[in-house]
């Protein structure tokens, strides 16, 4: 269910609060109004892809629950940020003073969120977002945010721990875009694997957009693997122009490097790519085969981490109202109840979040083979219970910078 | 020294691409005295139309590449027709119908072909890669370096040896003299803007075993034209044919040997040429 309101039900939906809020009947009231819940996507522009898939996932998560969350009626809110952190910025102010959203899910960038932090902060907007900044819950933390995906990092360093524990690789080289979330990514590799006596030789940075990676590509040379942190469409791009470089180093990469929603894109040469990441279809339990199925049947799609943790974030919001009895107008009991979520077994398995709002979840390492003439990523080892600090202690990790283009340097 | 050679291999390929691209854009910026702003558009729509003829209708990756040609062809010459000319002499208003068109186009192909990037097959005889010096060169690429200089030869015949070719370089000369003498001008822009377009469009498809297509690639394509036409000069073949290939060189080497400055290697030439030679190597007029 989709509206959007206009000037007048907003005055006399105010005029009812404000005549609510001096009766005793104020609980009963909030109870009886439906749950406002925005959702700050994309729908244009180059991340319109993952935006999409965002808007599918909650939608068919609503529509699964009959619009209806612990017994309270949901309306969905849904704003078109345009990729942009101005564009989120105006967004945000629509939904909470123009809507008047309860909570908000999204929006899809790190620096669309930092964008809004501060306002979300100073209006208590409780905001789920999958924007994987680490400082967000970790070195500048908002009180109103919780993130049930992962930070940039979080995948990232277990995928370390198996490429230097498992696969036994020694030397590999990174690369990503050229921006945080890439920086941040690769920062958490290195750390680890070179905590396990590996060694990162070399980090290369294109220009996020670039069109032809072949430049970047041939500066990979004498490694034992290539590790990749690209996100949106590019991983398809950067495979095959690794490919046709003649390049035949084994390719690790983080949660967007193949995501399942990207399997219809890839061709043969990705075969063998090894992912970490907080979601994978093949995850065979009944939360994500529900998941699945009730994506097939809408969307006819297989669904990726985009839509699946929108679904988890509908998923957390119901289970936080059942705990407040339905109610979300107390902001900070509200913003304290979703934290206080745990899931036993969602899509991604079991869910909980630390002091910061960050998720302690499973990662799952998979392989891309071909089964039945398809590509498919299938797990080949769970971390359990994986933390943004990873295995460090969490005073020690936020004593140091954060994850950045320079840090940590590179050893020579 | 592989590094250098393998850049150097990439940079003929893709300047061969940015030929493929720019040569229609700087006949359209000669002739018609407006930046195309829906040249990558069209570049990304010839790779949509093309890649969905070659992987959903089966047909051959060539005549996938010709129809899809042919189509943004016929969608430039009908952009030209039916909007452009309205707007003829006002020439700041032209442009920007051109940029609000390669908005609507975006969004159209968001909606048509949806954010999934599309991985083109390359050709199966095209396939895999020729060692040389102990480097692998990407037979595709080499291909593609070999069908930029067919079509640079088929241009170049076109305008220096046919009776149109000479009508269109009166026309980059001086419009105004050019109808006097009698030549319709205004059915050459037509002309020009379909072939442009059409080149674009093919380049697109040639481009897609490259760079896949994904919206956003009109956005990246089309600073390249843009600065391969200002360093060339428009309306000029040799312009557009030299001006993509120091591009190509600047884009490859800047990026590997100095890659926190490679947009800066990338756009200081083309602000030194601006200010310094705003007619480029060897176009007919400033800019």
């Amino acid at each position: 269910m989709k509206k959007t309101l206009d000037r007048r039900t907003l005055l006399l939906g105010s005029a009812a609060a404000a005549g609510a809020s001096a009766l005793p009947l104020r609980a009963a009231f909030s109870q009886g109004a439906p749950l406002k819940l925005g959702l700050m996507t994309i729908k244009t522009g180059s991340l319109a892809e993952g935006g999409i898939q965002m808007e599918q996932g909650l939608t068919a998560f609503l529509k699964d629950r009959n619009d209806t969350l612990a017994g309270r009626k949901v309306e969905l809110i849904v704003a078109d940020t345009g990729g942009s952190p101005a564009g989120a910025k105006n967004k945000v102010q629509e939904l909470v003073e123009r809507d008047g959203v309860d909570v908000i899910t999204g929006p899809l960038a790190a620096f669309e969120l930092l964008a809004i932090t501060d306002y979300i902060a100073q209006h208590k907007v409780p905001t789920l977002s999958l924007a994987a900044a680490e400082d967000m819950t970790q070195r500048k933390p908002n009180p109103y945010f919780l993130r049930a995906s992962a930070t940039s990092a979080q995948a990232m360093q277990p995928l370390a721990d198996f490429a230097a524990k498992d696969l036994k690789l020694k030397r590999v080289i990174c690369i990503a875009e050229d921006f945080a979330f890439g920086y941040e990514q690769m920062g958490g590799f290195q750390r680890v694997f070179e905590d396990n006596g590996g060694k990162v030789l070399k980090k290369l940075w294109a220009p996020l957009g670039t069109a032809d990676l072949t430049p970047y590509i041939a500066q990979i040379a004498d490694c034992d693997a290539v590790i990749q942190g690209f996100a949106g469409s590019a991983p398809v791009k950067f495979i095959k122009q690794y490919a046709d470089a003649g390049m035949k180093y084994p390719v690790l990469g983080g949660e967007t490097a193949a995501d399942d929603a990207l399997m219809k894109s890839f061709s043969d040469e990705a075969i063998g790519m090894i992912t970490a990441v907080p979601y994978t279809a093949d995850l065979a339990n009944d939360a994500n085969k529900h998941f699945l199925a009730a994506m097939a049947k809408e969307y006819n799609a297989i669904a990726g981490q985009y839509a699946a943790l929108l679904w988890l974030n509908g998923q957390i919001i119901e289970a936080a109202l059942a705990k407040t009895g339905g109610k979300s107008d107390d902001k900070d009991a509200f913003i304290a109840a979703l934290r206080a979520v745990t899931l036993a077994d969602s899509l991604r398995g079991p869910v909980k979040f630390d002091h910061f709002g960050n998720v302690i979840g499973n990662i799952y390492v998979r392989r891309m083979e071909k089964k039945d003439g398809k590509l498919v990523n299938t797990t080949i080892k769970t971390y359990h219970d994986v933390s943004q600090f990873w295995t460090y202690d969490e005073k020690t990790f936020l004593s140091q910078p954060v994850y950045s283009r320079d840090y940590p340097p590179i050893k020579s | 020294m592989n590094l250098y050679l393998l850049l150097g291999v990439n940079s003929v390929a893709l300047g061969g691409l940015l030929f493929l691209l720019s040569s229609g854009f700087s006949l359209i910026f000669g002739l018609m005295r407006i930046p195309n702003l829906t040249h990558g558009s069209l570049f990304m729509l010839g790779a949509y139309f093309g890649s969905s003829i070659f992987i959903w209708g089966k047909l051959d990756f060539w005549l996938a590449a010709l129809l899809a040609a042919l189509l943004v062809a016929l969608i430039g010459g009908a952009i030209e027709r039916f909007l452009l000319r309205r707007l003829a002499g006002n020439e700041l208003a032209q442009v920007l119908v051109t940029l609000g068109i390669s908005f609507m186009v975006a969004d159209l192909c968001l909606m048509e072909w949806t954010g999934d990037p599309i991985s083109v097959p390359t050709p199966e005889a095209l396939r895999g890669v020729v060692r040389f010096l102990g480097i692998a060169f990407p037979i595709y690429r080499l291909a593609v370096i070999v069908i930029a200089v067919v079509v640079a030869v088929a241009l170049w015949l076109l305008l220096e040896r046919t009776r149109l070719g000479a009508m269109i370089r009166a026309g980059v000369d001086d419009p105004d003299m050019a109808r006097v003498v009698g030549i319709r001008v205004s059915r050459l822009f037509t002309l020009v803007f379909c072939l442009g377009a059409g080149l674009a469009g093919f380049g697109g498809m040639i481009a897609g075993p490259i760079l896949s297509v994904y919206p956003g690639l009109d956005g990246e394509m089309l600073p390249l034209a843009l600065v391969v036409v200002i360093l060339g000069g428009t309306g000029s073949l040799m312009g557009s044919l030299l001006g993509s290939f120091v591009v190509a060189f600047l884009y490859n080497y800047g990026q590997a040997l100095l890659p926190e400055l490679a947009y800066f290697v990338l756009f200081l030439p083309m602000v030194l040429m601006l200010v310094l030679r705003p007619r480029g190597f060897f176009g007919r007029q400033a800019l």
